[in-house]
């Protein structure tokens, strides 16, 4: 989607939650969901339509790690670095999958193809250590099957 | 003849690969023109078996354990044959002991069901608690859910009769029951497991909690990093709707209730119950002082009933059978059953839901049958990021509140997390100091502070800087932070932490050993 259509994605989110109680979660979802990100400019349309500053907006914003305030890139690889995952080896996965992108956790490559995230648990801890790719979770992973991975990834166009 | 196969849309096995193997499935029976009717299941909780292709015949379900797209030519084309699939075959799914061995009350249907087929629940038993329920006054469930002994699932073990007794004499027009579904803990997947294979038991247990306080709203506060369990909830939530058993008159009778599911953002405070009232009103997650307690001022400042979600899917079996059919599980003031989680480093990892009073030793051998890498285990860390880390010695306890209690350890959510020899006590002590910096809501400061601090002091230690001066002053730390934290997070992180000093000094370098003395 265009940058420039987030003001359409922005009124459709707080349009359909104008009655939802307590409904700021609900409408930083329906954005990020359309867009990848919160844009520092919805930030002041939220605020104002559901009556509270941009400060705290941009607050609850901050506050969660699942919301974003830069656009990622095509792909989105979050990697689990709880204990359960440790104990199978997640450290390891990481550092050859940083290595292999050049980026640290909440960067994206240089092409925009790839932004790496942590995530704490995905809640595969029998059959650690768990990642998820464009929201499609791939467990038992290791670092060669992480290479393939990323392999995939770069040739291919994310149509979400 | 058509052949049902069940194939399970839980998440975890969709990461070893399930939606690929029915993909296959389908088309390979579609190219031979073999009738298949692919039921998408939910799991039985034998995750290292997933993905577990289980076949109807005339003796009951077979399985294939970790069945591969490579194996689903030679499945299709022998019509699912045990002879020709030797190799993954692992006979009826019902015989298998990892399964026989358990008293699932929970998780009776998980992975026998389509969980969004309300016709599947009924047929095994589901809504029998829920009629139950309709022909009692609200202080008559109380009473049975109170003498059931059920505690809260979620870690902190409160009487749920109690919790709901507060909430039923609370006077107000609007009372809410939220479910608290923000699965943090590492190691635990019980809760996402109850959602994607079993959801209408957690509708009907937060059902019957609405009948037993008079409330009319629920809310699933369901983590982010769940997006499967999301839609199968949501499915599920349109499709008790449709049936009735949600919204205006639930079955014909006098009381509504209706569900809302709210996605969280990925803070593990909001797992805390005030946090999460916060996050539910929209707002960040701080934790909140108490009191009030959220059974008198919860959300929007109205009475509220918060639990997990495997306390409200406990509630259906003790309405349906009894508390006393309940209570005869379990032991001591521990009553009932545990869906337990076998994790990280764990030959066989998956869901094992057991009476209390099993011992560790019984869950990580004869139903894990030890670690995965073959390696002696060292260590398991029971109830999440906060719970203490258990030495070997110390397998022989019993599951039992109290008894954990007594040893300086909490069973939480019941996750137990497996580690062998090969890992570095050191480096996870730095970890529990570096998740609670994180993830702090940063309202009081000796967690958000502390942990900071405690971090670099750890960092110190490993690095061999005034290591027992570091020690005592972790230590002190470690007492202020559990002493003077507002909630859990920053007053049991000093769990792992002082545990894993404990039980391992030689990690830290700070009793004499080969490690030390060779540095």
């Amino acid at each position: 989607m265009e940058s420039t259509d987030y003001e359409d994605v922005v009124s459709a989110a707080l349009e359909k939650h104008s009655n939802t109680e307590g409904g700021l979660l609900p409408i930083l979802h329906e954005v990020q969901d359309a867009l990848g990100y919160i844009p520092s400019d919805a930030v002041d349309i939220i605020g104002k339509s559901i009556n509270r500053s941009r400060a705290e907006v941009h607050g609850v914003i901050s506050f969660y790690h699942h919301f974003r305030n830069h656009k990622p890139g095509e792909h989105i690889i979050q990697v689990c670095r709880s204990e359960a995952c440790q104990a199978m080896g997640a450290n390891l996965v990481i550092e050859n999958l940083k290595n292999k992108l050049e980026i640290d956790f909440h960067e994206t490559t240089s092409d925009g193809k790839i932004t790496l995230e942590p995530i704490y648990c995905l809640g595969h801890c029998a059959c650690a250590p768990a990642v998820m790719v464009d929201g499609v979770p791939k467990a038992k992973i290791s670092s060669d099957a992480m290479d393939g991975i990323v392999d995939e990834l770069r040739v291919l166009k994310n149509d979400n | 003849m058509t052949t049902k196969i069940y194939i399970p849309r839980d998440s975890s096995a969709i990461g070893l690969g399930s939606d690929l193997v029915a993909d296959q499935v389908s088309r390979v029976a579609r190219s031979i023109n073999q009738d298949v009717e692919i039921v998408r299941n939910g799991s039985r909780g034998l995750i290292w078996m997933e993905p577990l292709l289980e076949v109807e015949t005339e003796s009951g379900r077979t399985g294939f354990a970790n069945v591969d797209t490579a194996d689903v030519e030679d499945l299709v084309k022998s019509n699912f044959s045990e002879t020709v699939m030797h190799a993954k075959s692992v006979g009826l799914v019902n015989e298998i002991p990892y399964l026989k061995n358990q008293e699932r009350l929970c998780f009776a249907r998980n992975g026998v069901t389509d969980p969004i087929s309300i016709e599947d629940y009924i047929e095994n038993g589901g809504f029998k608690g829920l009629s139950s329920a309709l022909e009692l006054d609200a202080r008559s469930i109380v009473d049975i859910v109170t003498e059931s002994g059920l505690r809260g699932r979620g870690g902190a073990a409160f009487p749920t009769g109690i919790k709901w007794n507060t909430v039923l004499n609370c006077q107000s027009d609007q009372k809410y029951i939220v479910c608290n579904a923000d699965e943090g803990d590492s190691g635990t997947f019980s809760d996402r497991m109850t959602m994607e294979g079993d959801p209408f038991a957690l509708i009907e247990g937060m059902t019957i909690a609405a009948f037993a306080v008079h409330a009319t709203k629920g809310y699933l506060y369901l983590r982010s990093e769940y997006p499967h369990a999301e839609v199968i909830f949501n499915k599920a939530l349109e499709v008790a709707r449709d049936k009735g058993y949600l919204g205006e008159n639930i079955r014909g009778g006098e009381r509504s209730f209706d569900i809302e599911l709210r996605r969280a953002a990925g803070a593990y405070i909001c797992g805390e119950e005030t946090s999460l009232l916060e996050s539910l009103e929209g707002k960040r997650g701080l934790v909140r002082a108490k009191p009030p307690l959220p059974a008198i001022s919860g959300l929007f400042g109205q009475p509220t009933v918060v639990n997990n979600v495997i306390t409200f899917s406990s509630v259906p079996f003790i309405l349906a059978n009894g508390a006393s059919a309940y209570k005869n599980y379990g032991m001591g003031r521990s009553t009932g059953t545990l869906p337990i989680q076998l994790a990280g480093n764990i030959k066989r990892g998956g869901l094992v839901e057991k009476a209390f009073g099993v011992t560790l030793n019984e869950l990580l051998y004869d139903f894990g049958g030890g670690s995965a890498s073959g390696r002696p285990i060292r260590t398991v860390q029971i109830g999440g990021p906060l719970g203490a880390y258990i030495p070997e010695k110390d397998f022989d306890l019993k599951l039992d509140y109290e008894t954990f209690a007594a040893a300086g350890a909490m069973i939480g959510h019941g996750g137990i997390v497996v580690y062998d020899e090969t890992v570095n006590m050191a480096s996870m002590a730095r970890f529990a100091m570096e998740f609670c910096a994180l993830e702090s809501c940063g309202k009081c400061t000796p967690c958000r502070i502390g942990s900071t601090r405690g971090m670099e002091t750890i960092d110190k230690i490993i690095s061999g800087e005034n290591r027992f001066e570091n020690a005592e002053l972790i230590e002190t730390l470690c007492d202020t932070m559990l002493h003077g934290s507002l909630c859990a997070l920053g007053g049991m992180i000093p769990y792992p932490v002082m545990s894993a000093i404990k039980h391992f000094p030689e990690d830290f370098c700070l009793e004499p050993h080969a490690t030390m003395v060779a540095a």
